[in-house]
């Protein structure tokens, strides 16, 4: 009677065919997939996060070179938004109408639930202003953040500048999220990872309004904000100033050393910014000046400027002459208005004959071409080219054509050319000869160095024959720095060369022994340079010096370039001499104040002439 | 033998039980879903929770009543209740307050009423009235006419109230006429058109040309029960492709384009064989070719007309259903959200009242159209399933007590009811797991809201009198 009966069961197999496929998605959705899990907890829970306070930074003496201040940033929340009066709070911000619509209108597109930033880094005057009025606009409210803030404005260069993270560093680090703020450069960069500290985290729940609904899990993941570590530097604070103050209205640079130790005493680089001039919101406005103007004061010459080494570079192949036995201390040459074979000629401005000491007191171009010839061509060697090969050798022991420093990323590593070079350049179709090189035996030609290497030169001279590498960090918190930085670096010369050469840099400053430098000679302390002019082909060439003192036992070696400064006894070798009498002595004497006063008051950087400076 | 008529003995207290314990679950889960620690009593009539037991309360009650009725009642009266439910799905467009867009609510102060969802009791118990009909038969014209007629009537307004998702319900009524002996085929291709639909949207055009290509010869395979049938058609269709590819590579100089070259040759040979099969009178063969061809023709026009009839934001949200495009802050949010909190309950759940996606306001409609999300956020695959299963259970029981009827009249209704609650499982779990469009219908028995819960205990309940009365003589 009723035909369709046996329909029945194809109705019971769709509802369970629906029935299977529904359970089968949830195993699928609820048991198989954990991405769902994950969004869930994402979904819930608001990292609040608790930013630490920068490590503080502070002299070798304990002085407190950087430190912290609070800064406010306005942050809003669009949903929570209220009618305000957008001019009024425009004027307490002191900022356009049209600046304020923009960020609110990209805080609305990043979210309407989520708090974004409006106004960055307010001041805490400014903030304290605003506070009380803050009822007025609701959905506004302020996160408190930290700035750096400088004891002393110098020494820009060595301690770098800190700013928000860019896009790499989002990816590369994890720690770091969009508008976190971190170091740029100098030992901010360099040390960020001890300085930053460890956030804190207070994980909370909340809902789909982003309203706060309690801590997860009873705030047993919560941790609190570790603070950066504190970082004692090499510098010491007196001298940076005293260095920073002679080095005014000049461009250049100076590195002093402790030579003992291989710690940086003073490293500057001139023109400089004050380091508050890159503090929060001046930074936007200063930045950009900074890197348009011609003196690039951002540049860090201290190991970016790469200049040829000029005369200084006279006892390093002294000192080779002397290992390779090609000279003695006794060894003389005639110099005669210069160096003469043929047709070639290296000029000088002497009429005489020299000894090692006085070719170095007195600068003598002749005494290095005939040893430096005399070392490509010695007979022990088997050829100039594997006399060059040689003599680079010696030249790369004292920290040439390499980096020095393990601190600083921008560092240049200046040029001593491999002999490959010259055989690409010079002798490529011919055979290898010295004089083609000549103008090496006086610094000069392809040479190139920076103001670091020249100093760490210094310290190698002082020590006779080893260095440490220059370092500007003596203690992160309580523990030690690295080993690299314990470790003797020994140079390919026998340390008993190095006597005879001190002597001569000893008479640089003597007015007896007619020093190219006497007029620098400070009463009572010994000490040992080596003027240098390094060529300028832009312009005035650059009046350079290096030093150390006391000859025994020194306790300071430096280098000091003045650009477009001339000849090394105009600036250069005033200014060393006037920072090794502070260092030693603790003050000027009344004998030196008139040196004192001209370098404080002499001006290079707007001089008729253009300086055109070349850097990397 | 006639056993006298006791309401309280004939009852079916299995499916009583199964409605109590669906209707107290979702009052739980609803409680959860507002869970708020200021209002923590469970029967705080300020809150949603507080209001629903009331609506159960008054559910109860209602179904006391329909128990009471005498049973004839509902026979007698079919169509008036039919034609009373049309006048006000017809007069709530007039004085309807607009909601969501759809105007489809009557508000009489705090007190909203929705015509659209009672109308398919009207429905239902007109379309029992006409199947029961002293000798009616699916084959008469006039029989079809009327069958459309009662259907399309509600429709009709229905989409005019703009509420498309409550129009789709009356699909089901399907069920019921397939039960009575409406051709299978429609069922058929009411399903086949649909996936097919579906996955025309989903997959790439060559593929289904491949999948229905494979399924044709299936289908002639068993019909025939002969290979050659199909050898013959392979090798008909490989040389109907030769000249396309001969045009590809010598005239075009193309790389060949396979979906090009298979769509034409299937197309062609199609045709060919379909003209080789009248002429040689072989049966079976042309029609199922030609529903091939229409298919084909099906899948292509619904490519067509989704990129070049439907507005973008139509596209988005049919592609956002089939998985197309995933776009979790746009329009799948919601069903995105959902599956995150379905997906984080996990195998146990995480326990009543621990859920965060539904309790801090994730899921949107939590605890109505999305009260499934509680379930299964906080009693995990263990309760989802627990759910499915007792509404399968309930499904079944109802099919059971429907076959039993003496009377076709209780057998369609019975169907229906059972087709009615299995479209709203269907379509709201569903959605919630990303399995079926997005339809703001509610869960039977779960879903907050007095008009839906009143709905289907009356539904069910009319149901139950009229089994209860299922060895009376009812005409």
């Amino acid at each position: 009677m009723d035909s369709y009966a046996k329909r029945k069961y194809i109705i019971v197999l769709i509802f369970i065919l629906v029935g299977i496929a529904y359970v089968f998605k949830l195993f699928e959705l609820q048991v198989i997939d954990a991405t769902y899990k994950q969004t869930a907890t994402k979904n819930v829970l608001r990292e609040v996060v608790e930013y630490p306070s920068r490590g503080l930074i502070y002299d070798r003496n304990g002085e407190l070179l950087v430190s912290n201040q609070a800064a406010y940033d306005l942050m809003a929340t669009p949903r929570e938004i209220g009618v305000f009066d957008t001019v009024q709070l425009c004027q307490l911000l002191s900022i356009s109408k049209r600046e304020m619509d923009n960020a609110l209108n990209k805080a609305k597109k990043y979210s309407r639930y989520k708090p974004s930033i409006v106004v960055k880094q307010i001041s805490p005057e400014k903030y304290a202003l605003l506070q009380e009025k803050m009822y007025k606009y609701p959905g506004f409210y302020f996160q408190i953040r930290t700035l750096r803030s400088y004891g002393y404005n110098f020494a820009a260069h060595v301690l770098g500048y800190v700013g928000e993270v860019n896009q790499r560093a989002l990816r590369n680090d994890a720690y770091y999220r969009s508008g976190d703020y971190y170091g740029i450069t100098g030992i901010e960069k360099s040390y960020e990872k001890e300085l930053r500290g460890d956030k804190g985290a207070s994980f909370l729940l909340v809902d789909v309004h982003n309203r706060v609904k309690g801590s997860y899990e009873k705030g047993r993941l919560d941790t609190s904000a570790v603070k950066g570590k504190d970082i004692v530097t090499t510098l010491d604070a007196k001298l940076q100033e005293y260095a920073e103050q002679l080095m005014q209205n000049k461009a250049g640079s100076v590195v002093a050393i402790e030579p003992s130790t291989g710690e940086i005493l003073a490293f500057l680089s001139a023109p400089a910014y004050r380091p508050e001039d890159l503090v929060g919101r001046k930074r936007g406005e200063n930045y950009p000046k900074f890197l348009a103007d011609t003196l690039r004061p951002l540049t860090n010459r201290a190991i970016q400027g790469q200049y040829p080494p000029g005369s200084i570079f006279k006892m390093l192949n002294g000192l080779i002459g002397l290992h390779e036995k090609v000279i003695t201390p006794r060894t003389k040459f005639m110099c005669n208005h210069g160096y003469h074979v043929g047709t070639f000629t290296q000029g000088c401005h002497h009429n005489q004959e020299f000894s090692l000491t006085a070719s170095i007191s007195q600068s003598c171009n002749a005494y290095y071409a005939y040893t430096f010839r005399r070392i490509l061509e010695a007979k022990h060697l088997g050829g100039v080219k594997q006399g060059y090969e040689r003599w680079r050798e010696h030249v790369v022991s004292f920290g040439f054509s390499k980096k020095l420093s393990e601190e600083f990323n921008e560092e240049l590593k200046g040029f001593v050319p491999t002999s490959d070079y010259y055989q690409r350049r010079v002798f490529p179709y011919s055979k290898w000869r010295a004089l083609p090189l000549i103008s090496l035996a006086i610094g000069q030609g392809e040479l190139q160095t920076t103001p670091i290497q020249m100093a760490n030169y210094a310290a190698i001279l002082a020590n006779r024959g080893f260095y440490y590498k220059p370092h500007i960090v003596k203690a992160i918190a309580d523990s030690k720095i690295s080993d690299v930085f314990m470790k003797k670096h020994f140079t390919t010369i026998d340390s008993i060369h190095f006597e005879k050469v001190v002597e001569g840099m000893e008479d640089v400053l003597s007015y007896a022994r007619h020093g190219t430098a006497f007029n620098s000679y400070i009463p009572g302390i010994s000490i040992c340079g080596k003027t240098g002019t390094a060529e300028n082909p832009h312009g005035a060439d650059h009046s350079t010096f290096i030093a150390f003192a006391p000859r025994e036992n020194p306790t300071i070696a430096l280098a000091v370039y003045v650009e477009n400064g001339k000849w090394g006894n105009l600036y250069a070798s005033k200014i060393a001499s006037l920072i090794v009498e502070k260092y030693i002595n603790g003050e000027i004497q009344e004998s030196s104040k008139r040196i004192e006063t001209e370098m404080f008051n002499s001006n290079l950087l707007y001089s008729n002439k253009p300086n055109y400076i070349k850097y990397k | 033998m006639v056993q006298r008529n006791n309401t309280i003995i004939n009852i079916d207290w299995i499916t009583v039980l199964v409605y109590l314990a669906l209707v107290l679950a979702g009052w739980i889960n609803i409680y959860s879903a507002v869970y708020n620690e200021e209002y923590n009593s469970i029967f705080d009539i300020s809150q949603r929770y507080g209001k629903q037991l009331l609506w159960i309360g008054f559910s109860l009650i209602l179904a006391f009543f329909i128990m009471v009725v005498d049973s004839k009642f509902f026979v007698t009266f079919g169509y008036f209740i039919y034609a009373a439910f049309i006048l006000l799905l017809l007069l709530v467009l007039f004085v309807g307050k607009e909601v969501n867009g759809a105007r489809s609510w009557f508000v009489v102060g705090s007190f909203a009423f929705q015509p659209a969802e009672f109308a398919k009791y009207g429905t239902a118990l007109a379309i029992a009235k006409l199947l029961s009909s002293f000798n009616f038969n699916f084959k008469e014209l006039i029989n079809k006419t009327k069958i459309v007629a009662i259907l399309i009537v509600p429709v009709a307004l229905i989409i005019l109230q703009n509420d498309t998702g409550s129009a789709l319900v009356y699909f089901v009524f399907i069920i019921p006429l397939f039960r009575e002996g409406m051709s299978g085929l429609i069922l058929f291709f009411v399903a086949f058109f649909a996936s097919l639909f579906i996955f025309s949207l989903l997959i790439s055009p060559l593929l289904i040309v491949i999948v229905l290509l494979i399924v044709t010869l299936l289908i002639v395979l068993v019909m025939k029960r002969s290979w050659s049938y199909i050898m013959n058609s392979l090798l008909l269709l490989i040389v109907c492709s030769i000249p396309f590819l001969l045009y590809l590579l010598l005239i075009k100089k193309e790389v060949i384009d396979f979906y090009f070259v298979l769509l034409r040759a299937s197309i062609l040979s199609s045709v060919i064989l379909i003209i080789i099969s009248i002429l040689k009178r072989i049966p079976q063969i042309p029609l199922v070719v030609s529903i091939f061809l229409t298919s084909l023709f099906f899948t292509f026009s619904v490519g067509f007309a989704f990129s070049n009839i439907l507005e973008p934001h139509q596209q988005a949200r049919i592609n956002n259903l089939l998985g197309v495009e995933s776009d979790p802050l746009g329009a799948g949010y919601n069903v995105n959200q959902s599956k995150i909190a379905i997906g984080s309950g996990g195998f146990t759940g995480k326990g009543f009242l621990d859920g965060t996606q539904t309790k801090y306001d994730f899921v949107p409609e939590q605890s109505t159209d999305f009260i499934f999300c509680t379930v299964g956020e906080e009693w995990g695959f263990i309760g989802a399933t627990f759910v499915i299963i007792t509404f399968l259970f309930l499904l079944i029981r109802l099919v059971i007590l429907a076959e039993r009827q003496r009377s076709v009249f209780s057998r369609v209704f019975g169907y229906s009811v059972a087709s009615i609650i299995f479209f709203h499982f269907t379509i709201n779990i569903g959605m919630t797991i990303g399995l079926a469009p997005v339809i703001g219908i509610p869960l039977p028995f779960f879903s907050y809201g007095g008009s839906s819960l009143w709905f289907f205990t009356i539904l069910l309940f009319t149901f139950l009198r009229l089994d209860t009365s299922r060895l009376e003589q009812l005409h």
